[in-house]
């Protein structure tokens, strides 16, 4: 672990320097200012030949004496005040409590941070400023997604098997970088990303992880940082590919394209975690008719998802033809699928049928 | 009888008036010998004959008392208490005597009072008391061209006559014109047909006071709080006369008191001509026609003000007419063209000796005397200018915010009243309430549910705590509505208030003419101004233009408009100037707050992150903040944050930035791991 150790004395060095110079700003009677990188789609750039999402160089001010940002800029150091407190006792704690920790009331009821989605946001400027990852922060985020399959694996120096791990599956953690997670034997010939957690047990308790020799995840919605990681590591580390299986809506391809590109709010992080050679497994607009779906499964396009699948249209990442066509099928459609609406056809017809047409005959995009 | 309409009488009436003013010399006229004078110069009128000057002008009024404004018993006991009070400051100030004014109001029964009017005046000789309160139009200020309060002169004597047609009743005056003469007492009734007093009583009292009048009358009439009170009209009175001291009972026994806010008396105003400028064309022709003058000129010189020989013959010239043709001998063309080169000829304004303002600061001085407590108070008097011929000076003041935005006067526990109303105990609950100012039948209904008590009960049966409880939620009304409600506006002509016709008056559509928005008031599209606002116009003037007899409201003259409007411009601009300076200093004491709010906890963080001392810190802090929080430190721009500039990207390119329909979607689920 010296090498972490190491690395937290840099982060904190860092953080330091950022308190020296605001201090300094302070004495010299200027406003302090903070640059941090925006992460907003006005600062993204998509890499056409490494097919991901990256961060851009723009950056915003931050100032102290500036009523629309002072808090914000107090919220900053008390942040990285938290945090410098877990690198110097080397100590890990989750984001929760990192607000618990920075949370407390001011005057007049007013709180330094209202709920955690505020802290979030402030560990995450943190992290592209000092150009140090939330791990290397000492924090991590709670358990999401959960894992079976071919394959052994030591977390925390115990040994996993995936294989024989009941019906819940192996709780994927958030950090999950190889001082933490090590691979052993892996028998799969591929990765099952599911997007909804009753699919996944559908398919765990037929088994077919096992029929078909593979690893199936589930992601709960939006993939955690956590499990893109993993599954990225799976994909460079053990050389499998990642099919993607998600509802056919806006939402789901959204899913997906995260996986694929990386998201626009942490695109300093697609390096680490996009994999751009994931494939779209399902549900296709074009599913519906190939496996002759009764109408009644089908659910109207709100005019969210009708907006949501327009702006899609305009991203970089998806200007292929069969993206496209893709997305135009969805929105001539009208309507969209969940993956359980594939049940309406048996209940085991996702594991017996659609899955292994789709995978054996190829039938899918990236 | 006559069919003579009002209207004939009223055109008869002010045409004398308007025309003679050079007359007021001879005195003593009386309305029956400007008939008969008139009578003979109109055809219409000589037909009518003998009938006509047998017309008593006591007997017409009685039949039109709506006209005086004795309509209804809470206006009677208002023209009543106004016409004497009038009477008083104007007899005080012809005599130089700081007015001291003595006015009770006293219930003898459900719709019976008996008002009291009482000066330090110089009082009135004996031979003249039976005229001045029992014959209608007597009065000296009748003919003369000059600044007064009453001008028919026959306000007194109606209130009078009013007495004894609802109660049958002798009007009481006592008088004594100094210590040396004796106070003398009378009781009049008015003979309604020969328009003429008769005396019931003709005694010598003694009287403690060395010189004044007191008039007393009984009237059918009917005393009611609130915006058209008679305590609104003396508190009013009391602004537009900073010099005159008032005691005032009512007829709940309230004793008011209104002290001199000025030891000097008001200039003493001069009779004047009409000014060449603005003199109606057919006023101009009446003169013409009669006049008794030789030669245009020497008519132009002596009817006019600001004329001299030089000036008449510019306008002569001017107009192609020799100065020495007879005036009557005038041709129709001429005389209009005299009017014109009138109009035009450069010729100093007119004097402004005919009119006393109140002045800027006595009148600032009396609004906040009535009004106090509010934060805010600015006055204006404008220079004379002239209508039809007339000088008149417009005065403005306004006072603003503070206690106005509701009067916070809690009574004590047991005492039945709400923000200074007197709650009448046997009177239900929401009867009681209506007497609140601004107060609607709505309002009573929703209060009493906020309160919980029953509308129907009675206010000598409510429990201390609902009496609380109501107060509570009236201050709480008060405050909300006082944002919202419009702006009270005092009006003022020639020192007195007026308090009915508000919609009908000059000096209303002139405070609705202006955008108060420009001074930061809000104001509903073509309506008053709104707010904690108190709005004071007074219009000085020889000849105040009314629109009816009863003196209520100012008529639309847009030179008047204009000169309103231009004075509370002049009040408006230095309100808004401190309106804007004071969200100015708010915003700066508000941003200030938020960093010293966040210094503290950004102290701690610095001091925690570098070990460095957190005194130390604090102190630089403190000292930087100086820089960034003055009062006129530049405001920033908006912060250029994350959201801002998605909303910019948002526009340029009709993209929502990232993650929005994931928000919507789920507020759990996001791009990374958002913890339960």
């Amino acid at each position: 672990m010296s090498n972490s150790a190491s690395r937290s004395r840099e982060v904190m060095k860092k953080i330091i320097k950022m308190a020296r110079s605001t201090i300094g700003d302070f004495k010299a009677m200027n406003n302090p200012n903070l640059n941090i990188p925006v992460r907003s789609l006005s600062n993204i750039i998509f890499s056409e030949e490494r097919g991901m999402i990256e961060m851009g160089d723009k950056t915003q001010e931050r100032l102290f004496f500036h009523q629309g940002m002072s808090k914000k800029f107090m919220q900053t150091f008390l942040v990285a005040s938290a945090c410098t407190e877990l690198l110097k006792v080397e100590k890990t704690t989750s984001i929760r409590d990192l607000f618990y920790m920075t949370k407390h009331t001011l005057s007049r009821g007013e709180n330094t941070f209202d709920d955690q989605s505020e802290s979030d946001v402030i560990i995450e400027d943190i992290e592209v400023s000092m150009g140090a990852l939330r791990e290397e922060l000492h924090l991590f985020a709670s358990n999401r997604g959960t894992m079976v399959g071919n394959l052994t694996l030591v977390d925390s120096g115990d040994t996993i098997n995936a294989r024989k791990i009941g019906s819940g599956g192996w709780g994927i953690p958030s950090i999950v970088e190889d001082n933490v997670i090590k691979f052993k034997n892996c028998d799969a010939d591929f990765i099952l990303l599911i997007e909804k957690d009753a699919v996944w047990r559908r398919l765990n308790e037929d088994k077919f992880w096992k029929k078909h020799n593979c690893i199936m995840i589930q992601s709960q919605g939006q993939t955690s940082r956590g499990v893109r990681r993993l599954i990225r590591r799976m994909h460079d580390e053990l050389n499998l590919p990642v099919y993607v299986l998600v509802d056919n809506d806006p939402w789901g391809l959204y899913i997906y394209s995260v996986i694929k590109q990386g998201s626009i709010n942490l695109a300093y992080e697609s390096v680490r975690m996009a994999i751009p050679d994931a494939r779209f497994l399902g549900l296709s607009s074009f599913d519906r008719e190939k496996f002759d779906l009764p109408d009644v499964v089908t659910i109207s396009l709100d005019k969210n998802d009708e907006k949501r699948a327009k702006q899609m249209l305009a991203y970089p990442w998806f200007k292929e033809a069969k993206w496209q066509k893709e997305l135009k099928k969805l929105l001539d459609s009208r309507v969209k699928l969940e993956l359980e609406a594939l049940s309406a056809k048996g209940i085991s017809f996702i594991s017996e049928s659609y899955l292994p047409e789709k995978i054996s005959s190829g039938d899918y995009l990236d | 009888m006559s069919d003579l309409e009002i209207g004939d009488l009223f055109a008869i009436l002010e045409k004398s008036t308007d025309s003679a003013p050079e007359r007021s010399d001879k005195g003593e006229k009386t309305v029956t010998e400007v008939l008969e004078k008139k009578s003979r110069k109109r055809t219409r009128a000589e037909e009518m004959g003998e009938k006509q000057r047998s017309i008593s002008i006591s007997e017409f009024f009685a039949k039109n008392k709506q006209l005086l404004g004795f309509d209804s018993p809470v206006r009677a006991l208002m023209t009543t208490v106004k016409e004497a009070v009038d009477n008083s400051l104007d007899a005080c100030e012809e005599a130089h005597i700081l007015p001291t004014i003595m006015v009770e109001i006293e219930q003898l029964n459900e719709e019976r009072l008996r008002v009291a009017i009482q000066d330090n005046g110089p009082g009135i000789v004996k031979a003249q008391v039976p005229r001045i309160f029992g014959q209608l139009l007597y009065g000296s200020k009748f003919h003369s061209l000059k600044q007064s309060r009453g001008q028919q002169g026959i306000g007194i004597s109606a209130a009078g006559m009013y007495s004894q047609l609802t109660t049958g009743k002798t009007v009481k005056i006592t008088s004594r014109i100094g210590p040396e003469h004796p106070a003398h007492h009378f009781e009049l009734l008015l003979d309604l047909q020969k328009n003429k007093p008769n005396v019931v009583k003709d005694l010598i009292v003694d009287w403690e006071e060395p010189h004044g009048t007191r008039v007393e009358l009984e009237i059918a009439g009917q005393y009611k709080s609130g915006r058209h009170s008679v305590d609104e009209y003396l508190g009013q009175t009391a602004v537009a006369n900073p010099h005159a001291e008032i005691f005032y009972i009512n007829p709940k026994m309230e004793k008011m008191h209104f002290p001199r806010v000025s030891q000097a008396l008001p200039r003493e105003p001069k009779s004047v001509k009409p000014h060449p400028h603005g003199i109606e064309l057919g006023l101009f022709i009446k003169m013409i026609r009669e006049s008794a003058a030789k030669k245009v000129g020497s008519f132009l010189q002596h009817e006019f003000s600001r004329v001299t020989p030089k000036i008449a013959e510019t306008i002569c010239n001017g107009a192609g007419v020799d100065v020495k043709k007879r005036p009557t001998r005038l041709s129709a063309e001429e005389i209009e063209m005299i009017h014109k080169e009138m109009g035009l000829v450069k010729i100093m304004a007119p004097t402004s000796d005919s009119i006393v303002p109140i002045g800027e600061i006595l009148l600032r001085r009396g609004l906040a005397r009535q009004v106090s407590g509010a934060e805010f108070y600015v006055s204006k008097s404008r220079p004379p200018k002239v209508y039809r011929g007339n000088p008149f000076i417009v005065e403005t003041a306004i006072a603003y915010g503070g206690e106005l935005r509701g009067n916070l006067e809690h009574g004590d526990m047991d005492d039945l009243s709400i923000a200074g109303v007197y709650l009448d105990p046997e009177k239900t609950i929401s009867a009681a309430l209506l007497d609140l100012p601004g107060f609607t039948r709505k309002k009573v209904t929703d209060l009493c549910d906020r309160c919980n008590i029953g509308t129907r009960t009675r206010v000598k049966n409510l429990e201390i705590e609902e009496l609380e409880s109501l107060r509570h939620s009236y201050n709480d009304f008060v405050k909300k509505e006082a944002n919202s409600s419009p702006a009270q506006i005092i009006r003022l002509a020639n020192r007195v208030p007026l308090l009915y016709q508000l919609k009908a008056c000059a000096i209303s559509k002139s405070v609705m003419d202006i955008n108060w928005r420009r001074y930061n008031i809000n104001q509903p599209k073509g309506g008053y101004p709104q707010g904690p606002l108190i709005i004071m116009v007074h219009l000085a003037s020889v000849w105040v233009p009314f629109t009816s007899e009863s003196k209520e409201a100012v008529a639309h003259f847009p030179e008047i408009i204009e000169e309103i409007k231009l004075s509370l411009q002049e009040c408006g601009r230095e309100l808004g100037n401190y309106l804007s300076k004071k969200v100015k200093l708010r915003a700066a004491q508000e941003r200030k707050d938020i960093f010293v709010r966040y210094s503290t906890e950004l102290a701690r963080a610095l001091a925690n992150i570098t070990g460095d001392d957190l005194e130390e810190i604090d102190g630089y802090i403190k000292t930087a903040m100086e820089n960034f929080t003055t009062a006129n430190y530049e405001m920033e721009k908006p912060a250029l944050e994350e959201d801002a500039v998605s909303v910019e990207k948002w526009e340029s390119d009709g993209d929502d930035g990232d993650d929005l329909p994931e928000q919507s979607n789920s507020g759990t689920e996001n791009d990374e791991e958002g913890e339960e």
